[in-house]
């Protein structure tokens, strides 16, 4: 008799796995790559290559000291090596990079258990490790094209700095200094068009995130449209924010996660030290979302 | 008019074209029928017949005289081979009588038309569609004289007639729908009668177009029932998205449709209480969706309950291809079976053969919380928890995310990237929490004493 194959219902699957969700991330942060080299020029594309490579290399290694099973392959490396590449400034050291991705895997990720398991969005914590461990390259802007040490924009608004702002036409395209990746609004709309087209991510936490941010500002007084252009919100809200893994489950989870990102985000910029907020009020609620998904529990069938 | 609809699903390819355009076929009696004691939601029945005995078709076999339960019948006529243990679709193996055909195919002397029917009274027709082994042809099999007898206190104001049929390949209800329309909406007017309901609905899932167009055609001169068309999206026919859908309201959590006014039945249901009120005939046949990329012949046929997985593949032209699975049911609820050696029983709506295309096959990988899985659970519930916890054995904590409430309609763990089997865990902890319970129950007798 042939033996078939005896496994509990559904019979039937969705083709979509793992890597192909982490696939379309990839893709989705492809303008913001070409923005990247564009701007930057070939320096940014070997920041990426080398915080990709690194963060690959990472946990194929730390997952086999580990004896785990071996995942490089589901993609979810090489997006952290990417995300991180694209919030550090362009003309970060190689070496350090290298070591942030290693970092976000092994700390970030790894130590937690691997993916799925770790709290905190993994670049993001690489990215906050290099901020204390070597502030200097990490703040060390330059303009774009031809390279010149400047202050981003967000600097040169909180400390009165004698320079020009840009214009919100070159906020918006992204031709200003700043994070490797998060200067052009423009080609990380069209990535995220893509993740929603998708449904890779839904629009509650980013479009809360921004419209916080966008609100406060205008409360206290101080230019939206600027605070949502100028900084790493874009590229914070869309692609770090919507990390599933650290991020609520239910749309009424997003929106608190993202309403508190943004007024986090606000209160860093004007009452903190730092001109840039996005990162750590985003860390702060990857922290807070395990609580946030206890509290927005979707109400069962039948108790309404 | 605009189709309705519950919250959440998932669209599965419905793989219907296979089957839905061709009439039904009449599948003759087979040489031997195995007809197991337990077919329907319920206390099994005890056998009425010993090995050496003649049996005429129709004949009771097996009986019980429990509340929740259904007789079984002799499917063809012949003489009794054996009564014993015999593997049963819903898993392990159940008693079962075994009936050699003797070539006649001859009726019980007791089977004969009564064209009165209508003057039964409701008690009558209550016993009557037990005593004639009715259970819900949709799946469950839960016996359908126990639905038919709402709690005094419960006020009953609308019958659904399920038409749904929203498990992908299955077409039987559909073919239904159109060969049997009268027998549907005769059997929906006993129901509405004996529980003095004045509003009756037929459902259909708009992916049934021509039977939409026919019912609401001949129901024209119906003035109390009326044709809903909901969407197609699985899974509509669950009874309680179905009500949702139909009726706005939602039946409350570990309660029966009675709770809001409700008794739904399966369009095949209908039919079995007619012909068991009009012909005295019991439920010994029924319509069958034997599709998928398996089978050579996909088609609907009528077979005797009892015939065997394999004498119905060679009925349908045999296996084909590299065959991977062979289910009792549907893709997304049905029943993996290990052999061909299994006979079909009341509940069971098709026989699906899925070849090693079909079915992929990935391993478990980890949750990534993509949130799929709560987005379309049609309860409402957060099935990745069950993951989580069923990983850990931590049944427990699974019963308190209302474990209890999941319908096991397969809907999160079809969608799930990381191809984590949600139902399994889900099952494995209902089952889990039930022997807890019983244990708990048995210690709490022997103290007592
Ligand atoms: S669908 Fe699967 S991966 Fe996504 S949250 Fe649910 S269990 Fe996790
Ligand atoms: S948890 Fe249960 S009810 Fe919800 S989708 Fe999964 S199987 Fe269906």
């Amino acid at each position: 008799m042939v033996p078939y194959i005896v496994s509990t219902s559904p019979h039937l699957k969705i083709r979509e796995t793992i890597s192909a969700v982490m696939r379309d991330v990839l893709i989705a942060l492809i303008p913001a790559v070409a923005a990247a080299v564009y701007f930057f020029g070939r320096r940014a594309l070997w920041v990426i290559l080398i915080s990709m490579a690194s963060a690959i290399a990472a946990e194929f290694i730390s997952e086999k000291i580990m004896k785990r099973e071996v995942t490089v392959s589901d993609g979810s490396a090489a997006i952290t090596g990417l995300l991180l590449a694209m919030v550090c400034p362009p003309g970060i050291p190689l070496w350090i990079i290298a070591i942030g991705a290693a970092v976000s895997i092994v700390l970030g990720k790894q130590v937690f258990g691997g993916l799925g398991y770790n709290p905190f969005n993994p670049a993001l914590i690489g990215r906050a490790v290099l901020m204390a461990s070597w502030p200097v390259a990490m703040t060390t802007w330059v303009t774009p094209f031809d390279a010149i040490t400047t202050a981003t924009p967000l600097a040169i608004a909180k400390f009165n700095l004698a320079q020009p702002l840009p214009s919100y036409w070159n906020l918006f395209i992204g031709n200003r200094a700043g994070s490797l990746g998060e200067t052009s609004a423009l080609a990380l709309l069209l990535g995220a068009a893509y993740l929603l087209y998708k449904k890779q991510i839904s629009w509650h936490l980013p479009v809360s995130f921004i419209a916080a941010v966008g609100l406060l500002s205008s409360i206290i007084g101080k230019d939206p449209l600027f605070n949502i252009l100028a900084g790493g919100l874009i590229l914070g809200a869309f692609f770090m924010a919507t990390d599933m893994v650290t991020s609520p489950m239910t749309g009424q989870g997003k929106i608190i996660f993202g309403c508190g990102g943004g007024i986090l985000t606000i209160l860093i910029r004007y009452k903190g030290g730092f001109p840039e907020g996005v990162c750590y009020s985003i860390l702060i609620f990857n922290m807070l979302t395990p609580l946030i998904d206890k509290y927005t529990r979707p109400q069962k069938f039948g108790v309404k | 008019m605009k189709a309705l609809t519950f919250s959440g699903g998932v669209h599965p390819s419905g793989e219907k074209e296979l089957t839905c355009n061709q009439d039904v076929k009449v599948m003759p009696p087979p040489k031997m029928v195995v007809i197991p004691l337990l077919q329907h939601t319920g206390a099994s029945c005890e056998s009425l017949v010993q090995k050496g005995d003649k049996v005429k078709k129709g004949q009771k076999i097996g009986e019980s005289r429990a509340l929740i339960t259904a007789p079984v019948h002799a499917t063809i006529s012949g003489g009794v081979k054996e009564v014993r243990l015999y593997n049963h679709p819903l898993g392990n193996k159940g008693l079962a009588v075994i009936i050699e055909s003797d070539g006649f195919d001859q009726w019980a002397d007791d089977i004969k038309r009564d064209d009165n029917f209508f003057r039964l009274l409701p008690q009558e027709i209550r016993d009557k569609v037990r005593d004639k082994g009715v259970v819900g042809l949709g799946g469950a099999a839960f016996p359908t004289s126990v639905k038919l007898t709402p709690p005094a206190d419960k006020e009953i104001n609308t019958i659904i007639i399920n038409g749904c049929e929203c498990e992908p390949y299955l077409t039987c209800d559909h073919r239904l729908l159109l060969e049997n329309y009268r027998e549907i909406i005769e059997g929906l007017k006993i129901i509405m009668r004996l529980l003095d309901v004045g509003k009756g609905i037929i459902a259909i899932e708009d992916n049934k177009l021509d039977a939409i167009k026919l019912l609401s055609a001949v129901i024209k001169m119906e003035p109390n029932i009326e044709v809903a068309i909901v969407k197609t999206k699985y899974p509509q026919g669950a009874e309680k998205q179905l009500i949702k859908a139909l009726l706005g309201c939602e039946v409350p959590a570990g309660k029966l449709p009675f709770e809001v006014g409700v008794v739904v039945d399966n369009v095949g249901t209908a039919v079995a209480i007619y012909e068991a009120l009009r012909d005295n005939k019991p439920l010994i046949e029924r319509i069958i969706t034997v599709t998928g990329s398996g089978i050579k012949e996909p088609q609907n046929i009528k077979v005797r309950i009892g015939t065997l997985f394999s004498d119905i593949v060679v009925f349908c032209g045999g296996l084909q291809g590299d065959i991977a699975k062979v289910i009792m049911g549907g893709p997304m609820m049905g029943i993996a079976q290990y052999t061909l050696d299994v006979p079909i029983i009341k509940g069971t709506s098709g026989i699906l053969v899925l070849t090693a295309q079909d079915t992929f096959a990935v391993p478990a990988g980890p949750c990534i919380r993509c949130a799929k899985c709560i987005e379309s659970c049609p309860m409402d519930l957060t099935p990745y928890l069950y993951g989580l916890y069923g990983r850990m054995q931590d049944y427990e904590s699974m019963g308190k995310y209302d474990v209890a409430d999941c319908i096991e309609c397969g809907v999160c763990a079809y969608g799930c990237p990381a191809k984590i089997p949600l139902v399994q865990y889900a099952k494995w902890s209902k089952m889990e929490i039930a022997q807890a319970k019983k244990k708990k129950i048995e210690k709490k007798d022997k103290d007592i004493k």
